[in-house]
């Protein structure tokens, strides 16, 4: 290209060059434009359109019948915190032990296995999931269940609540864990209490990014928690879910459901903008510690 | 013990900490630095615990494998129940299935083909739009931000993925879609109608509106692994280029895009293999009608989108066991992009990660 040109002719040349430099810095941040205004109008137009509906009913009150002004999404806050205490408390053991796994034992084939599997597992549509979800349980069941919404989310959790657990454990230095031996200290002991904890901010980091992407999930819940119009606390039981509520009501034709669905929305996403900010926090405190 | 290296000739000094990989809230990691922790002294302290104390220590090790082999398990079942649920249907259309046209529940005749097309369509409209941007974000983000602005760019394009699909939906149907129909589809139509791509009534919900949702929502996952792949690249590259006579964008273009091209290739990849499972933003804003229409105006409908809306109320096998084969048939088209997508970014990556080994 340019630069094989004679030099006779570099005056040209050079502002032709100085012409690309500019487009190029002109087209990245023209890009940079472009993504963040989606952003900012998604985050502008929850705040507008949401906060009119939030009131006292809105986080009290259960769903009115179609038609009818006025009702909340109080079960589906609920709901969705029902179900996501079934995910953690599948999601997250299991991927922290995967990732101890990974990160002690697995540097070898099996472990390459694993490693790779948790990334199909990643990559799987959560639809897909949901489908897997919904014959393992729900047609045993026979019927829907917040239990079999939770394990869906919980699955998605795993993979990455796994490769952050490998990595922080992999930052840990050896001579921690020489040390630990040093004293005695079985290798068990060691890997929870010692190379784990100083993991610890990262691998709470990897867990709240996992809690954050799954919180907002409605693909996989369609066919196994369902939703429902009521109360309902019961593990076996169809539930009602804030993003499943938000999807339900942005498809109906009510005008007051549309108002109901952006503040459910806005609630959703202060819930996992809260958890990302949260993992902010803890990584900073993180990086302070390691140093 | 299972990592067990030769004791006597490789005295290995106390490896330098991996580098921190950053992260990407929906993604995971990336690439996890593969130096194993290896030690000879572990090793012989290992042997030298007395042996009762190893028996904690099996236990914990089992139970450990166990969780390991749940994730193996789990991808197990997924293709397991997908395949023995779709039976019914791989014997009854058999290849037949894919490129027929009707999906007629009521005569139980099954044909994916609408739904492959608009999940094909809607995945390559959102990449056409997405890895200009993308690609761009990360070059200003690597190469030309303010050292104050970095961070927050950065956090801002991580945002964008954490945000639910169901809310890109939402923000598609009420505010997207409008926008579409009454500005920009009439002007796509005044000055590109001639092809063909942009013609017919304007609704504002279609396979346009799903491509630019989609793209809106995988720019971060392909921008994130550019601008890792970009940092990836040696700073003395960068130096070289530049004391060459370069200009910024011919060292960015020669120095620093020529050596990331194969892991951004990767990036790429794994933002299709996110377009091609999304469900609910696209079941919101495509207009659900399984059509293939030239125009992207047209509404449409894509593989997930018809798992989502009819799945639960599909009543009789066949119908069931169709949607659950196109389920399996997205499973398999993901697993191979996302595989490709993994194996383009680890050669990149990877090979840097750890440059001492």
């Amino acid at each position: 290209m340019s630069n094989s040109v004679p030099p006779s002719t570099s005056q040209q040349v050079s502002l032709w060059r100085r012409l690309t430099d500019w487009g190029a810095t002109g087209f990245a941040i023209l890009a940079a434009i472009l993504v963040l205004v989606p952003l900012l109008a998604i985050f502008i137009y929850l705040v507008i359109k949401g906060i009119g509906s939030i009131n006292w009913a809105f986080l009290t009150q259960t769903p009115k019948p179609p038609g009818e002004v006025g009702g909340g999404m109080a079960n589906g806050i609920v709901g969705t915190g029902l179900i996501l205490c079934v995910a953690s408390v599948i999601g997250v053991p299991l991927g922290i032990g995967s990732g101890i796994y990974l990160a002690e034992y697995g540097r070898n084939r099996f472990g390459d296995v694993i490693r790779f599997t948790a990334d199909v597992l990643n990559g799987v549509p959560s639809i897909v999931i949901g489908i897997t979800v919904y014959s393992l349980i729900v047609v045993r069941q026979k019927h829907f269940s917040a239990f079999s919404g939770g394990v869906a989310l919980g699955i998605m959790m795993i993979p990455t609540v796994a490769r952050a657990t490998e990595e922080m454990l992999l930052m840990v230095p050896n001579m921690i864990r020489e040390a630990a031996y040093g004293l005695g200290i079985p290798r068990w002991r060691t890997t929870l209490s010692i190379t784990l904890r100083t993991a610890s901010a990262g691998v709470i980091t990897g867990c709240m990014l996992a809690f954050a992407r799954v919180a907002g999930e409605t693909a996989p819940l369609l066919f196994t928690a369902f939703g429902n119009q009521f109360w309902n606390l019961k593990l076996n039981q169809p539930t009602a879910a804030l993003s499943l509520q938000v999807f339900t009501y942005a498809i109906s034709p009510y005008d007051d459901w549309h108002k109901q669905a952006w503040a459910g929305a806005l609630i959703l996403i202060l819930l996992i903008v809260g958890a990302v900010a949260a993992v902010r926090i803890v990584t900073a405190r993180g990086r302070l510690k390691g140093a | 013990m299972s990592d067990s290296v030769d004791p006597m000739n490789t005295p290995e000094p106390i490896e330098p900490l991996p580098k921190p990989v950053t992260s990407i809230p929906s993604l995971g990691k990336v690439e996890a630095p593969r130096s194993a922790p290896k030690s000879t002294v572990l090793q012989k302290i290992r042997q030298s615990h007395p042996s009762s104390s190893r028996i904690p220590d099996e236990i914990f090790r089992w139970i450990i494998l166990l969780s390991a082999v749940s994730v193996f398990a789990i991808v197990v079942l997924v293709v397991w129940k997908l395949v023995d649920k779709s039976r019914l249907s791989l014997h009854q259309f058999g290849i037949h299935f894919f490129y027929g046209h009707d999906w007629d529940p009521v005569n139980d005749s099954y044909g994916a083909m609408p739904f492959i097309y608009g999940t094909l369509v809607s995945s390559f409209l959102a990449l056409l739009l997405a890895v200009p941007l993308s690609v761009g974000v990360a070059v200003y983000i690597t190469e030309m931000c303010p050292q104050g602005l970095r961070a927050i760019i950065s956090f801002l394009v991580e945002l964008l993925a954490a945000i639910p699909s169901v809310i890109y939906g939402l923000w598609g149907i009420f505010v997207l879609a409008p926008l579409l129909r009454d500005y920009v589809q009439p002007f796509l139509a005044k000055t590109l109608g001639w092809t063909g791509f942009f013609s017919g009534p304007m609704y504002g919900l279609g396979m346009l509106a799903a491509g630019i949702i989609l793209a809106i929502m995988i720019v971060p996952v392909i921008a994130s692994i550019t601008r890792e792949v970009m940092s990836a690249v040696p700073q003395n590259q960068r130096e070289a280029v530049l004391a060459l006579g370069a200009t910024r964008w011919e060292m960015i273009r020669m120095g620093v895009l020529r050596n990331a091209r194969i892991g951004i290739v990767g990036g790429v990849i794994l933002g299709l293999g996110r377009a091609l499972g999304e469900t609910m933003a696209v079941t919101m804003v495509i207009g659900n009608r399984p059509e293939v229409a030239k125009s992207l105006f047209a509404p449409g409908y894509t593989m997930a989108s018809v798992i989502a809306n009819e799945f639960s109320e599909a009543t009789g096998d066949m119908y069931l066991s169709a949607l659950v084969e196109i389920g399996l048939a997205l499973f398999i088209v993901t697993l191979i992009v996302n595989a490709l997508a993994r194996l383009l970014v680890w050669s990149i990556t990877g090979g840097t990660a750890r440059p001492s080994v």
